[in-house]
């Protein structure tokens, strides 16, 4: 016994069930509705609200410390204005939040995204609605990709309105020592919160991919973390910087070249071409991983 | 290899029970025929459709409940009906909340529209399944195991919903291992044992399949059982109290005057049809142990 014959259902034709008007309505498609459902369901829980108002703490906590000891304590680059400038605010807590707390969000919204609704069951049911295969993947990364931008933002927002109460507010000098005029320094301060949003989708498609391997939600953000830590540790061993510029987060802080003037962007190239590539890559992975994958959850 | 070579031929308007021990490949069949997963070999059609190449037209016909309940615990039934619907681009999300509101009211739910499914019980969630399931009209419903979990009235109602979709023209192939579900529901049935189908015909013909047996209800169980054997009566099994066997073809009244001629005390005394169980021991050559 080596192989297995088909299996087949099959209703007579000559006896038509008889259908109603719903058979008109069929033919029209509704192609963005699942896309619409898959933000719901990334946004439709509490658990995303209290990651984003933890986000949101970030550059709270950093404005009111800076605050209370009445200076930056001599700390350099973007930190060191805040004191002098509320907008730097914003700059300083993207910056900070870049390492740790913006990844560690995506980790685990990434690595829930799949590998959720497998362990729920709900896949099986989203899959013979039927959703497609390919379609609810891609709704799955638009999602993610919305929400690296919320995440982002909510640290922009919360920034700004914590460097405007906590702090003066004027024109913005520059890493080049020039001075540009408020709403230009806050036009760049939302191009830097555009970057880091970009930053962020090598990692929540790499994060997708892994979830698509597995039904446990919580080994799929584990493994993703534990991926982003490794790559962080290569990237600071200066004696194999030769695979340097091919690690996710070698040009991250190329952001900071926004404040130049004119702003310098090399660097910002490399990383949007460097995140573009690892989206190709994971998600061609994670699609030849779902498209493939039996359901049997 | 959990199933091999399963060609089901489900008439329309039927409601049809596929039925077999806990193990036989039934849900593995479900989730190829709706292209959940691949077979190693060959091919698998649903509604005439190549499987799973034309899921994205076929499915829309087709309401199925897969492996008990799974659902979104932290949205509540209404929600959840809603996310399942809009995962499918052909239905209409103008007509989405009063289908949800319909569907929610047939199984019994309405009440519960509002609630987070983490609350629901067992059987408020398997009525949620169907209600995703009726979200739209289906030219097929692929039920598996619908009454699991189900309590008594619970399962009354199912069956009763079972019966009316399929007097409303929909087909119903359902999965089940109870034997008095398929004799309440369903006018056709296949038997699945090992991975093979090994039977399927209409219910009726099932049951025909088995000769009714001789019973004799006495407490001269020895004396009885003696005197049978000597008429000729085959396969004689002893239990609680009872004495049965195959007649064949000789007129049972013949056998009670010799019972009596013999003073054997006779408390009941009939031929009996044999249940669906019975019809299905004898084709799998099982019980509802799991099949190895």
């Amino acid at each position: 016994m080596s192989r297995s014959e088909p299996a087949a259902l099959d209703l007579p034709t000559e006896q038509p069930v008889e259908q109603p008007v719903v058979e008109e309505v069929r033919t029209r498609r509704y192609p963005l509705q699942l896309f619409r459902s898959e933000l719901h369901l990334t946004f439709g829980r509490a658990r995303i609200w209290m990651g984003l108002g933890v986000l949101a703490v970030v550059p709270i906590v950093i404005g009111v410390a800076i605050r209370l000891s009445g200076n930056s304590g001599g700390a350099e680059g973007f930190l060191g204005q805040v004191a002098g400038n509320g907008v730097f605010l914003v700059v300083a807590g993207l910056g900070l939040s870049m390492p740790f707390f913006l990844p560690t969000a995506v980790t685990v919204v990434s690595g829930e995204s799949l590998a959720g609704e497998a362990s729920l069951g709900t896949l099986r049911t989203v899959l013979t609605a039927p959703a497609g295969r390919s379609r609810l993947l891609a709704a799955k990364m638009v999602a993610l990709a919305v929400f690296c931008v919320a995440a982002t933002m909510t640290v922009w927002l919360s920034g700004l309105v914590a460097g405007v109460v906590l702090f003066p507010v004027g024109d913005v000098t520059t890493l080049s020592g020039t001075t540009v005029s408020l709403a230009e320094g806050l036009l760049r301060a939302l191009g830097i919160a555009g970057l880091i949003s970009a930053s962020m989708l090598g990692l929540a498609a790499i994060g997708l991919f892994i979830s698509s391997l597995t039904s446990t939600p919580l080994a799929a953000m584990a493994a993703t973390f534990g991926g982003y830590v490794v790559l962080g540790i290569l990237n600071s061993i200066p004696q194999i910087d030769v695979i340097h510029p091919w690690l996710l987060m070698n040009n991250w802080f190329s952001f900071a070249d926004l404040m130049r003037d004119p702003p310098f962007w090399d660097n910002i190239g490399k990383n949007l071409a460097l995140q573009g590539a690892y989206v190709v890559v994971f998600y061609a992975a994670a699609w030849a991983r779902l498209t493939s994958r039996d359901i049997s959850g | 290899m959990a199933v091999d070579g399963i060609d089901l031929e489900v008439p329309a308007g039927s409601v049809f029970g596929f039925l077999g021990p806990n193990g036989s490949g039934k849900t593995t069949t479900i989730r190829m025929l709706l292209g959940l997963i691949a077979p190693t070999a060959g091919e698998v059609e649903l509604l005439g459709e190549p499987m799973p190449k034309a899921q994205l037209a076929v499915l829309p016909r087709v309401g199925a409940l897969v492996e008990g309940p799974a659902f979104y615990p932290f949205w509540s039934g209404r929600a959840n009906l809603v996310r399942f619907d809009a995962a499918d681009r052909t239905s209409d999300p103008r007509t989405r909340k009063q289908r949800a509101a319909e569907a929610l009211e047939r199984v019994g739910l309405s009440a519960a529209a509002g609630k987070k499914v983490r609350a629901y019980s067992l059987g408020m969630r398997q009525r949620l399944a169907i209600a995703v399931a009726l979200m739209r009209r289906r030219d097929l419903l692929v039920l598996d195991e619908p009454t699991n979990g189900l309590d008594p009235q619970g399962t009354r109602e199912v069956r009763a919903l079972i019966r009316q979709l399929a007097e409303d023209g929909t087909t119903v192939f359902t999965s089940t291992h109870l034997l008095a579900e398929v004799e309440q529901v369903c006018t056709h049935a296949a038997v699945m044992s090992r991975g093979r189908l090994v039977r399927q015909s209409t219910v009726p013909e099932l049951r025909s399949e088995l000769r009714p047996r001789l019973v004799v209800r006495t407490p001269d169980l020895d004396q009885a059982e003696a005197t049978l054997a000597r008429l000729g009566v085959t396969e004689l099994r002893r239990q609680d109290g009872t004495v049965d066997g195959d007649p064949g073809e000789r007129p049972i009244e013949e056998y009670a005057a010799s019972l009596v001629g013999e003073r054997v005390r006779i408390h009941g005394f009939g031929l009996e049809r044999p249940s669906l169980e019975e019809a299905f021991v004898a084709l799998t050559g099982e019980g509802f142990d799991v099949a190895e």
